[in-house]
């Protein structure tokens, strides 16, 4: 039996948690840049203060601009709840700091952002807390690495660099099986391309810097709760399910049932960490949102036309893409990300170290630089920037030859950004030409 | 907290506090499918205002053990067996939806045990068609579909909470799908089934409260001019902009709107 049907991704990427502003009337949501907000009396205040009312106090905790931004996400994603973060570091910190504490263990792929693996294994340590990274292709790599003080299960929906696909229900069961939930960073998907929480995962990251806003104009990041764990039955999660002395003894799933997770993150987490985001950022999120569906589309359409010029040219000796026939997880992205795999990926120029400079020298169109899911085209060679201080064996090991590229498929005219390769490509043949 | 009842675990949110029979009590009953969790602010708010604050599971839901109760009748007296329990001689009873249809049959049984009722999301008779019905009977998550879209007004489709970051929609739907199989069959059936509501209503005599949604489809207010007639002396609140779920949708309003009775 079918029941009424929900709005469409494209209708709440526009209007979810926005209404035209109630005391001006204005259509778009204005930006609240203001650290705080007025107590019409004292009861009031104390009600707010004791999460009796809903509303605003000071903006380190929660702001109408961003409760958008929240709401909308949220809704995106099917969740229960969400929170702007200062940074997506800041989501991925806010979640491990609300999950567990000193002696706990993290269960992560071994294919992750930089900036997550380097807090995983460098940071969190000092604080006593471990990870344990696995091959992100093998679900039975995360049960085998799971430990007693294991408290979460992370992942990307698609590796960096290597754009392996996450297999999120074989991954979700493993960890549900173990009384853990899985969280997953879907920066590079977001919801128009996978929809993580109907296929088990429990708690969503994204650096809202990429694709969701599409104009590289802010950082940001967002933090979603998909409210299906059962934190009490798993019985790992004291700061969900037991009295918390800093907040009066508040049982967090004994009052907002579902919503525990993405509450007691406000309630502590934004509180005493205080990785907020500017009202100004929320804003300049929302107007990327509101195009993520028309855009995603394209970024998909213009990668699969990039993807099929390189995989044909001669300097080109291998492209990654999970659409292509003999990518490992081919079959998986048919299953999981029917509308694409999106639109950041790497391929292997064939030639030495210098190739790939001088590719990247050549190109006019696509911008040199260290970031993702822009309207514009990026680029990056990691043997001459994010990592350079590699040999060619230590690059291998990562899964990087000295040859790779890494782009970012943008939204301008596919044939220019073709016309724009091809020089690249004749540069990075010419040099290798001149070397004999 | 939770205690024994007929061999059976009862939960009740006090919000850590322990009964003090010096105080006045307020009883919050949820709607179908629902539990505790839909009052917390209200919950939260009345006992730091100086009251005991009950906002039970009912049997079968939430954190109470037992199989649903069949009738609305059957609920009314399974709170009452709990006044009884705790020595609780008198209470104020807010209701949602079925829990309003429970503090109403309450109220007119027991009238020296409810010094107040207040029915947030109501009416009666409260029939329920036969799409949700059938879709609650065959556990079809279909039923918690059309509750929680016709639940909520037009516009909070889109959501717009005050509660930052929280999108209820999803939240709404959590909770039903957290709720056993069978559950809300029961509750829907008990609904459709309470067809005395207007007679019981006629008798009581203690203040009342409707707190409707003026968007409500589920209960909408043209269809409370019965339950308005039967309970004369009535204090009718209408919140503009809300559907069913008021207090989810209109959190603050429904919090001053209970202020005019408890």
């Amino acid at each position: 039996m079918a029941g009424p049907d929900y709005p469409k991704l494209d209708t709440l990427a526009l209007h979810a948690g926005a209404q035209p502003d109630p005391s001006t009337g204005a259509r778009a949501t204005p930006i609240y840049q203001s650290a705080s907000f007025c107590f019409p009396d004292s009861d009031y205040a104390a009600s707010l203060f004791n999460i009796e009312r809903a509303g605003h106090v000071y903006s380190r905790l929660s702001n109408p601009t961003n409760a958008v931004l929240e709401e909308r996400i949220a809704a995106l994603e099917d969740g229960v709840g969400a929170i702007a973060t200062a940074s997506g570091q800041a989501a991925l910190h806010l979640a491990i700091m609300t999950l567990m504490g000193t002696g706990s263990h993290i269960v992560a792929s071994a294919a992750l952002y930089g900036g997550s693996h380097n807090l995983m294994a460098y940071t969190l340590p000092r604080f006593g807390i471990e990870t344990t990274f696995v091959d992100p292709r093998d679900p039975q790599a995360f049960k085998s690495a799971i430990q007693d003080n294991t408290r979460l299960v992370f992942a990307e929906t698609v590796g960096n660099p290597g754009l392996d696909v996450l297999n999120i229900p074989e991954v979700a069961d493993v960890a549900h099986a173990a009384g853990l939930p899985l969280m997953v960073d879907s920066t590079f998907t977001t919801p128009y391309l996978i929809k993580p929480f109907s296929l088990g995962a429990d708690i969503i990251m994204h650096s809202a810097t990429k694709f969701l806003s599409g104009h590289g104009i802010v950082i940001g990041g967002l933090l979603v709760d998909g409210g299906r764990f059962d934190w009490d039955a798993s019985g790992k999660f004291p700061t969900l399910t037991e009295p918390y002395v800093g907040f009066h003894n508040l049982v967090f799933s004994e009052e907002f049932g579902p919503a525990a997770f993405i509450q007691r993150a406000r309630k502590e987490g934004l509180r005493d960490m205080g990785a907020c985001m500017s009202p100004t950022t929320a804003f300049h999120i929302l107007q990327g949102i509101e195009t993520l569906g028309v855009r995603m589309a394209r970024h998909v359409e213009n990668t699969r036309k990039i993807v099929e010029f390189l995989s044909a040219h001669e300097m080109v000796s291998r492209v990654g893409y999970p659409e292509l026939p003999g990518h490992p997880d081919r079959e998986l992205a048919q299953l999981l990300l029917p509308k694409g795999c999106g639109a950041v990926f790497s391929f292997d120029l064939r030639g030495d170290r210098s190739a790939g400079i001088a590719f990247v020298d050549a190109l006019n169109l696509f911008s040199h630089l260290a970031n993702v899911g822009d309207a514009k085209s990026l680029v990056i060679h990691p043997a001459s920037t994010t990592h350079h201080r590699m040999d060619s064996d230590a690059l291998a090991a990562g899964g990087i030859t000295e040859g790779t590229i890494r782009l970012s498929i943008g939204l301008e005219d596919p044939a220019d950004l073709i016309d724009d390769l091809k020089q690249g490509l004749r540069a990075a043949a010419k040099t290798m030409q001149a070397k004999g | 907290m939770k205690f024994d009842l007929n061999n059976e675990i009862v939960y009740a949110y006090t919000n850590s506090k322990t009964y003090d029979p010096a105080l006045s009590t307020v009883i919050f009953v949820h709607g179908s499918g629902m539990d505790h969790t839909v009052w917390t602010l209200a919950s939260r708010h009345f006992a730091r205002h100086q009251k005991n604050v009950l906002a039970v599971d009912l049997p079968g839901h939430g954190r109470s053990g037992g199989d649903p109760l069949a009738s609305v009748e059957a609920m009314a007296d399974w709170v009452h067996n709990i006044m009884n329990k705790l020595g609780v001689k008198t209470a104020k009873v807010v209701g949602h939806s079925l829990g309003s249809l429970i503090a109403l049959e309450l109220a007119a049984q027991y009238p020296d045990r409810v010094d107040a009722i207040a029915l947030v999301g109501t009416t009666a008779p409260m029939p329920v068609s036969d799409a949700i019905l059938n879709a609650a009977e065959a556990n079809d998550h279909a039923a918690f579909d059309m509750l929680t879209q016709w639940g909520f007004s037009k516009r909070h489709q889109f959501g717009g909470n005050r509660n930052s970051g929280m999108w209820m929609i999803g939240n709404t739907l959590r909770l039903y799908e957290r709720s056993k199989p069978g559950v809300l069959f029961h509750d829907m059936a008990a609904c459709n089934n309470y067809l005395d509501g207007l007679t019981k209503a006629s008798d009581i005599r203690c203040p009342a409260l409707m707190v409707l949604g003026a968007e409500d489809r589920l209960t909408p207010v043209r269809s409370t001019s019965g339950l308005q007639s039967a309970l004369p002396h009535a204090d009718i609140c209408v919140l503009e902009g809300a559907g069913h779920t008021i207090m989810v949708e209109a959190p603050n309003a429904m919090l001053d709107a209970l202020h005019r009775i408890l």
